[in-house]
């Protein structure tokens, strides 16, 4: 399978403080990836740098055969990248139909509402809701809200920060059994997650950040036979 | 008795019509980015003061009143891409500074280009009172009302009923958010300051056969903008027209009422007030998020 993204050697920095030393990671087209890590390991970094809100002070993000390193993230968002971000960050005042039909913002009219069709049908609750303010929904349904926004850009792949943060362990499996379900939807997937065990499970291929650095990959079934990942991660 | 009553009302209700324009530029600056424009009164002066010197050149009026609010506009988005944008990455405690600056500048090259005096733009349509209720009643003042109304409910359906106000309310709302969808918060700010250009130009031209213009008049326009964008909730577009119509009106019953010496005070009073008892506003942000 060809690669989707291809970060290659990426380094970020706030200030002084490096956040991300020389990573490199693969999504290949289709796949579901995950990353997990420590808090401040850098995982929320590296979404970032790669969905173009932060810039990268060195190395290649390589993107559909093309270099983006140097892309806005609007550019990054035409091209088919799309970023749910931790803490969800939806539009609260505004309405749920008005957050998702903006997060069609560079798709045409025909676009955003057949995108609106896949979100009713993916997360009925909130077309029931469509007209009420984003900010009065509950926790997951803000996060089905945010899944819902990135959708609406038909995006090739997906970044997930933390989707399961903050929600009941029966909630955290519904958000997490919607993010497979876009997998074989053929929407490539890289999350993030704290929720190692689950993201593990879940995962075509998963890599492990810790300080800024890459330290160990593999197929998700062989990092969680890992003895170290056990260790570290799945508190056993 | 009514009639005085009403006479005083007419006035304040001019006058507010025109702060709340200046308000409403004050808000969409402050919601798109963040930072208070203290440039606004500046957009209405220019309004005023080209309107009348495009006028004394010989151009019709409307034509001369339409050019002004498009020399605003350009003013405008040249004040974000000369000053703002190379800025965006400093504090907005620096970039209101770098505002107040580009308002002196503004202030300084009508000066030398019109002088210092006083001008008076010809009414829209003639000079002859409208008697309503024993109290007379300006054609001008039907022109700041009608335009104001109008100008308030267009904008009323570019920020609730098309996708591109929405998305410039989207980041004021959520900066990260909006980002993240493709909307560029620079384009934003950018298209905000143009419309604040034009919302203050047709403020100053507007008003400018009512109460003369010359080229320090943003000074006070934009202050009252600022008190009546403060008194309403600030970001907030309907707490402006509030704001704006209030302060209009405690003004001309202030002036009517107790003495005209004291009108100017009228808002300084109020924003202490405001700022003492409501730090939001009458109508201030309420928030529907929840946490």
């Amino acid at each position: 399978m060809a690669d989707l993204l291809h970060v290659d050697g990426l380094d970020a920095a706030y200030g002084r403080i490096r956040a991300l030393e020389g990573v490199s990671l693969r999504v290949p087209d289709g796949a579901l990836v995950a990353l997990i890590g420590a808090n401040g390991a850098g995982k929320t970094t590296l979404l970032r740098t790669v969905s173009g809100v932060q810039p990268a002070a060195g190395g290649r993000v390589r993107f559909a055969g093309n270099d983006i390193t140097r892309w806005s993230s609007q550019q990054r968002v035409k091209a088919g990248l799309a970023q749910v971000p931790e803490g969800r960050q939806v539009f609260g005042p505004l309405s749920i139909e008005d957050n998702l039909r903006l997060g069609g913002w560079l798709r045409t009219e025909a676009e955003r509402t057949a995108g609106l069709e896949r979100v009713w049908a993916l997360f009925p609750v909130l077309a029931e809701k469509r007209a009420l303010p984003a900010g009065t929904l509950s926790g997951g349904q803000q996060q089905m809200l945010a899944i819902g926004r990135a959708l609406l850009s038909k995006p090739r792949l997906l970044l997930l920060d933390e989707p399961s943060m903050g929600l009941s362990p029966k909630l955290a499996a519904e958000v997490l059994a919607t993010v497979r379900a876009l997998r074989d939807d053929g929407i490539s997937v890289l999350l993030v997650e704290q929720n190692a065990a689950a993201a593990l499970a879940l995962a075509d291929h998963a890599y492990v950040l810790e300080a800024g650095r890459i330290v160990l990959e593999g197929p998700g079934a062989q990092l969680r036979a890992d003895p170290q990942v056990q260790a570290a991660y799945l508190g056993l | 008795m009514l009639s005085e009553f009403l006479q005083f009302l007419f006035a304040g209700v001019t006058s507010g019509s025109i702060y709340a324009l200046a308000a409403l530029g004050f808000a969409i600056i402050f919601n798109a980015s963040g930072v208070i424009n203290f440039a606004q009164g500046e957009f209405i002066m220019l309004g005023g003061m080209v309107s009348v010197a495009l006028a004394a050149a010989g151009l019709p009026l409307p034509f001369a009143v339409v050019a002004s609010v498009l020399v605003s506009v350009v003013v405008g988005i040249g004040v974000e891409k000369g000053a703002i944008e190379p800025a965006r990455r400093a504090e907005t405690v620096t970039l209101i500074i770098i505002t107040i600056g580009a308002s002196i500048l503004i202030q300084g090259l009508a000066q030398v280009i019109f002088g210092k005096g006083q001008h008076a733009l010809q009414p829209f349509s003639g000079d002859t009172p409208i008697l309503v209720g024993g109290a007379s009643l300006l054609p001008q003042s039907l022109w700041v009302l009608g335009v104001s109304a109008i100008v308030v409910a267009a904008l009323w359906g570019f920020f609730n009923r098309t996708l591109a106000g929405k998305a410039m309310l989207a980041v004021s709302y959520n900066r990260l958010g909006a980002q993240l969808v493709g909307i560029e918060p620079r384009r934003v700010w950018l298209v905000a300051f143009g419309l604040s250009g034009g919302l203050g130009a047709v403020a100053g031209a507007l008003s400018a056969p009512i109460t003369m213009t010359s080229y320090d008049a943003g000074l006070m326009l934009g202050l009252k903008g600022f008190v009546a964008a403060t008194l309403g909730g600030l970001g907030n577009g309907l707490g402006a027209v509030v704001g704006g119509l209030l302060l209009g009106v405690a003004e001309a019953m202030t002036a009517g009422y107790v003495s005209s010496a004291y009108k100017d005070a009228v808002p300084f009073v109020l924003i202490l007030l405001v700022l003492v008892f409501l730090p939001r506003g009458l109508l201030g942000a309420r928030s529907a998020d929840r946490v």
